[in-house]
């Protein structure tokens, strides 16, 4: 199991250091000195010049990157241009808004959406199916934004139950921090659940039409228990894998809603960075999210062995 | 009791949905099981045959609904009672085991646990009482160390330890019924062996009474007491075994019974032709090993030595897994051999790169197992039949004229050409692609379980049609089955494959009345009815 | 039914165009076409026309302007109008343009290029592996974050907004385009034909590429939506399509600082929004149920 974890983890490191060659490319496949690109349209020549000599922008680019690699891994992930701080200590200050309304929203999503879906494939072709699916499409058409204000106007404007915008710290009471979260989570898990609703629906359609579920009915089991012991087990894998694929999803439902809810998060940092086109703060925060992903998708590999045996490690 | 009917089917009639082709499923039908006989219901693909077992089971898909009748189980009509009633009966009073062993277990559940399960289900037996009773089942159905293997999962087991498995648990209750979808359908002959053995001696210690369902005549023949011959979805005759299989009285068993090829080989001349294809010392390996995988490697084929003449039939015969097929692509070309020598009337094609195999890719010409996709849906069959002549140069006119000459060769209409596959039945779809393989005036045709997927009255044509045409020909074929009853009827010399290697290889009727090897025979006695010629007390 | 021959195609044609989600979604997305193309004859003033002393005014607001010749005329603020005083109305109209052509050129782009990819990794044995860590790469870095990243190099507009979304749709063309060749090339007619001695650009065309054709459609519908939803979030965030181009993400974006006391200039453009996708959405999942059910599976 050991050599096996170590085995997937190994595998990992062709694709980050691809995520890590875009994210070093991107600057410099823009048309231009990326040093005056950075610097601004204000910047002076001296200004520029300095930038060019942090950035070691005139050694080779395989040197450069190099240098850059090297200073991610002691933990240095450069300086903010915009805000003449270590981009380090920037995300550190950011991550707890992101992790939170993250693991909300999934928590949320995953308890409505798989029983939701399951409930949909069990009843296949009824009404409730009908609705479900209806509501699937269109919450995969609602944009994270408009159901954010929409949420907004209804239950702080309208209503005055909940706070309109803004964070407050887990450690500075728990209600406070809840009560400004309820509504983005909930925002963000609509299209979230649509999603995995849909393809748990899929997958469990699947699995009923499978021999074995034959077999469970011919041994004379009831229905409830065909699906519960039977068919949910059989969809774990693929509900687990859209799970983990559905997490880029969350990560870029997590830039809007941060900025519709004025959470001071990752998402509102690289929008903020972009708009002020602070490359370093953006370059880490790319490369940081593909590596959660990338890791959240690791550990759901790992997890198929624990929940189907014929997966061997 | 014992009196009793285990089973009365009575005037049984389920409705097709309307958009079917016939109104009824099955129609009309009645039958009878009594305790401790097997009824084996057999008909070509869309008889019904299937249909009335899972009407009795309750089992039936949602569109199709029993319109009128009775399936009494021990007097009791599974088709009125109610869900809960139906539960209760399954399990403990009627069971069912099917075609396909590898999925009708569930893959994520121990082997142990889907036997107790019915005792879960049906008994108030505790945890370790279950599992005292699951292992003897195990015992009795001859699983070896059953201790061990009721903690495995179903992959672990071979195909026809998970048949057993299924027959585990169809019997665990001790039900009055057992039905037998296809059960030994999807395994190889050997393995059809034992599970038919096993099937017998549980129904015999038991007195279960069997509703066996079943296409192929050689396992009725081994197993059935009573047989029901249905087409159609109507009984067409109903008796005892010998009466149905040696002195039919219905001209549709009739022709039946003349289709099942003979497991006699008969007398042929040994053929003289100049040799068409040889092959030297094939291998071919599956697989690589890398440094971060573990792939397994395969060895499909090893040191396969054959040739075949003009005029001449090789039959290639093995279970699944044999390399019969991968010997097969390897000639045509389809696969590249990892070493070893092919050659086409002394041209050595076997490292030839594609831009030079082009020229030589018509001499070669396949047959495929699936009539359903063996041809381009999207394409007309003229479409289809001219894509090698004009790929070789052939004006399309001509082309034209040559593909309706072969419809009509291979007993199809010219006008056909116009249509699209989905037009047509799997038998005619097989000609059309016999007729393809013609168009270019192959040298060597090779007919990888051409016949396999086709019922057996079908199968009779198309084997008569393959014979005919190599004769007109004077075509060198390669006939890949892993059925014998064919391969004894088509091929004049034979190779038997096990695991990659040529175990045996000589004339059919030498193979057939002299195995030398060990394997050899072991597929020869494990043949099911070899003892019996169908229809042979019907002679004229 | 007649004996002619009826082509596999011409059935499917037939019962995709009596499928309900096919028929509601196809005809509101040309409501929606319509709308973008007849923009100037529903009513629609000049989208930039800004107005000082009419700003923030709630939806039916009347008044009166004065038109080229001097002469005052009455216009009508249908959906109200924004902090600059443009009418919200004629703003949305002409959004719907940009939002088509984003759409519609991202999916048509990306389309192209991830055949062509696709293809080279089915086809190809020793090309397969790289284009296919590549595209792991890709697709490791969450979409939206890659359009941002993308869109943050080059200058605001229509073109690199365009840019920024096809780059992290292609790996999912590619990915399903390489499956589908994969999996065709093993069907025994595909082998008939290579024993046809059919050349291998022939066979691709004739006989691998065709079966791509209808998960390529519906996979199109569902990029189209995705994309208009991905432009409206660039342009919302600030960082796509210049703010004085009228998108409906941008009204959006202007009505943010003033929503608590004019919701309206959020609401109307998100309605049109989330409409429309969903309408793309229904028509796409309309083409899928009817022309690739196994699609169902891969999505």
């Amino acid at each position: 199991m050991l050599s096996y974890l170590f085995r997937r983890l190994l595998a990992t490191i062709p694709v980050m250091l691809l995520v890590a060659v875009f994210v070093f490319m991107l600057l410099r496949l823009t048309p231009g000195d990326p040093a005056a690109i950075i610097a601004g349209d204000y910047a002076s020549d001296a200004q520029i010049a300095e930038i060019r000599g942090k950035l070691g922008l005139d050694k080779p680019l395989a040197v450069q990157f190099m240098v850059w690699i090297g200073n991610m891994f002691q933990g240095d992930f450069g300086e903010s241009f915009f805000y003449k701080k270590q981009v380090g200590e920037l995300i550190a200050a950011r991550l707890e808004p992101t992790l939170s309304l993250s693991l909300l929203t999934i928590f949320l999503t995953v308890c409505i959406a798989v029983p939701m879906g399951t409930l949909a494939a069990y009843r296949q072709g009824s009404w409730l199916d009908r609705g479900i699916m209806g509501f699937s499409v269109l919450g995969f058409s609602l944009p994270v934004f408009v159901i954010g204000y929409m949420l907004i106007y209804l239950f702080s404007i309208e209503l005055g139950w909940l706070p309109v915008q803004g964070y407050q710290r887990i450690g500075d009471g728990l209600w406070g921090w809840l009560s400004r979260l309820i509504l983005p989570s909930l925002a963000l898990s609509v299209v979230f659940v649509a999603f995995i609703a849909r393809m748990t629906r899929t997958s469990v359609l699947e699995v009923l039409g499978e021999d074995y579920i034959r077999t469970a009915r011919a041994k004379g089991q009831t229905e409830t228990r065909v699906l519960m012991r039977h068919a949910l087990r059989n969809a774990a894998v693929p509900i687990v894998t859209v799970i983990g694929l559905s997490f880029a999803i969350l990560i870029g439902g997590v830039v809007v809603t941060e900025s519709v809810f004025n959470l001071p998060g990752l998402g509102l940092l690289t929008v903020e960075a972009v708009l002020a086109r602070d490359f370093p703060t953006i370059q880490a925060v790319i490369l940081l999210f593909s590596f959660i992903y990338v890791l959240i998708n690791l550990a759901i590999d790992v997890s198929y062995t624990l929940l189907d045996p014929r997966i061997r490690y | 009791m014992s009196q009793e009917n285990v089973l009365e089917v009575k005037n049984l009639t389920v409705r097709l949905p309307k958009s079917a082709d016939r109104t009824n499923a099955v129609e009309d039908i009645s039958f009878t099981v009594a305790p401790g006989e097997i009824v084996c219901v057999v008909g070509e693909s869309g008889s019904g045959k299937s249909v009335t077992a899972s009407a009795v089971m309750g089992l039936l898909p949602e569109a199709l609904k029993p319109s009128s009748g009775e399936t009494l189980l021990q007097g009791e009509d599974t088709l009125k009672a109610s869900k809960t009633r139906l539960r209760d009966l399954r399990g403990t009073r009627m069971a069912m085991i099917f075609q396909e062993p590898m999925t009708a277990l569930n893959p994520v559940t121990r082997v142990g646990e889907q036997i107790s399960e019915v005792l879960e289900i049906h008994t108030d037996l505790s945890a370790s009482e279950r599992r005292a009773r699951a292992i003897e089942i195990m015992e009795a159905v001859h699983l070896p160390d059953p201790e061990k293997m009721i903690d495995s999962f179903p992959h672990q087991l071979s195909g026809g330890q998970r048949q057993r498995i299924m027959i585990a648990i169809a019997l665990v209750l001790d039900p009055a019924l057992l039905i037998a979808d296809e059960p030994t359908t999807a395994l190889d002959v050997t393995t059809q062996a034992q599970i038919l053995k096993l099937i017998k001696e549980m129904q015999e210690r038991r007195g279960t009474g069997v509703l066996f369902i079943t296409h192929d005549f050689g396992v009725v023949a081994e197993i059935a007491d009573r047989i029901v011959v249905m087409q159609n979805g109507r009984i067409v005759e109903h008796g005892d075994r010998d009466d149905v299989l040696r002195r039919p009285k219905e001209p549709y068993t009739k022709m039946l019974m003349a289709s099942v090829p003979s497991m006699t080989p008969p007398e042929r001349v040994p053929r003289t032709g100049d040799m068409a294809v040889e092959v030297s010392k094939l291998d071919k390996i599956y697989g690589r090993t890398g440094w971060l995988s573990k792939d397994r490697i395969v060895h499909a084929a090893a040191d396969v030595n054959l040739h075949v003449r003009k005029g001449e039939t090789l039959g290639i015969v093995g279970e699944s897994g044999s390399g019969k097929s991968t010997v097969a692509r390897c000639i045509a070309r389809l696969i590249d051999p990892t070493s070893g020598s092919i050659s086409l009337h002394g041209i050595e094609i076997a490292n030839l790169p594609q831009s030079q195999l082009r020229a030589h890719r018509r001499r070669v010409q396949i047959v495929f197992q699936d009539p359903y996709r063996s041809l381009n849906p999207r394409r007309t069959i003229g479409q289809s039949l001219i894509e090698a002549p004009v790929n070789f140069g052939v004006p399309k006119e001509q082309a034209l004229q040559t593909a309706r000459d072969l419809m009509e060769l291979v007993g199809l209409s010219g006008d056909a050409l116009e249509r699209y596959p989905h037009q047509f039945s799997g038998g005619q779809r097989q000609r059309i692609c016999i007729a393809r393989a013609l168009t270019v005036e192959p040298d060597v045709l090779i007919a990888d379980e051409a016949v396999s997927a086709l019922d057996v009255s079908v199968q009779a044509q198309v084997l008569e049609l393959l014979d005919d045409i190599r004769e007109r020909y004077d075509l060198a074929m390669l006939f890949i089955t892993h059925d014998l009853r064919v391969a004894a009827q088509i091929c004049d010399r034979l190779i038997v494959m096990k695991k990659g290697v040529v175990v045996e290889q000589g004339p059919t009727k030498e193979v057939y009345s002299n195995p030398q090897h060990e394997y050899t025979r072991l597929l020869l006695e494990a043949a099911p009815g070899r003892d019996v010629t169908f229809g042979s007390d019907t002679a004229a | 039914m007649s004996t002619a021959s009826i082509s596999p195609g011409r059935q499917t044609l037939w019962r995709m165009m009596r499928n309900p989600s096919v028929i509601i979604g196809g005809a509101l997305v040309l409501a929606v076409v319509l709308m973008g193309l007849l923009a100037p004859l529903l009513g629609a003033r000049d989208p930039a026309d800004i107005s000082p002393k009419d700003r923030n005014k709630a939806p039916g607001y009347e008044t009166t302007v004065r038109d080229s010749s001097g002469q005052k005329v009455p216009v009508v603020y249908r959906l109200g109008s924004d902090t600059l005083g443009r009418d919200v109305y004629s703003r949305i109209i002409y959004g719907a343009r940009i939002s088509l052509i984003v759409g519609v050129s991202v999916a048509a782009i990306s389309i192209v290029i991830g055949m062509a990819i696709g293809v080279l990794a089915g086809y190809v044995r020793w090309l397969d592996g790289i284009i296919m860590r590549v595209m792991d790469g890709l697709m490791a870095i969450p979409a939206i974050l890659l359009a941002i990243a993308v869109v943050s190099l080059f200058s605001a507009g229509l073109t690199s907004v365009i840019i920024a979304i096809v780059v992290p749709e292609v790996p999912r063309v590619v990915r399903l385009v390489r499956s589908i060749v994969l999996s065709i090339r093993e069907e025994p007619y595909v082998e008939a034909a290579i024993t046809a001695g059919t050349r291998t650009p022939v066979l691709l065309v004739r006989h691998i590429l065709p079966n791509t054709i209808a998960p390529l459609i519906v996979q199109g519908t569902f990029i189209v939506a995705s994309a208009i939803i991905v432009e409206a979030i660039l342009s919302f965030l600030g960082i796509g399509i210049p703010p004085e181009i009228p998108t409906w993400g941008n009204i959006m974006a202007e009505g943010r600082s003033v929503f608590q006391l004019y919701p309206h200039n959020i609401f109307y453009p998100g309605l049109v929004l989330a409409l429309t996708v969903l309408a793309v959405n229904m028509l796409g999942d309309g083409l899928r149920d009817t022309l690739d059910p196994r699609f169902a599976k891969r999505l």
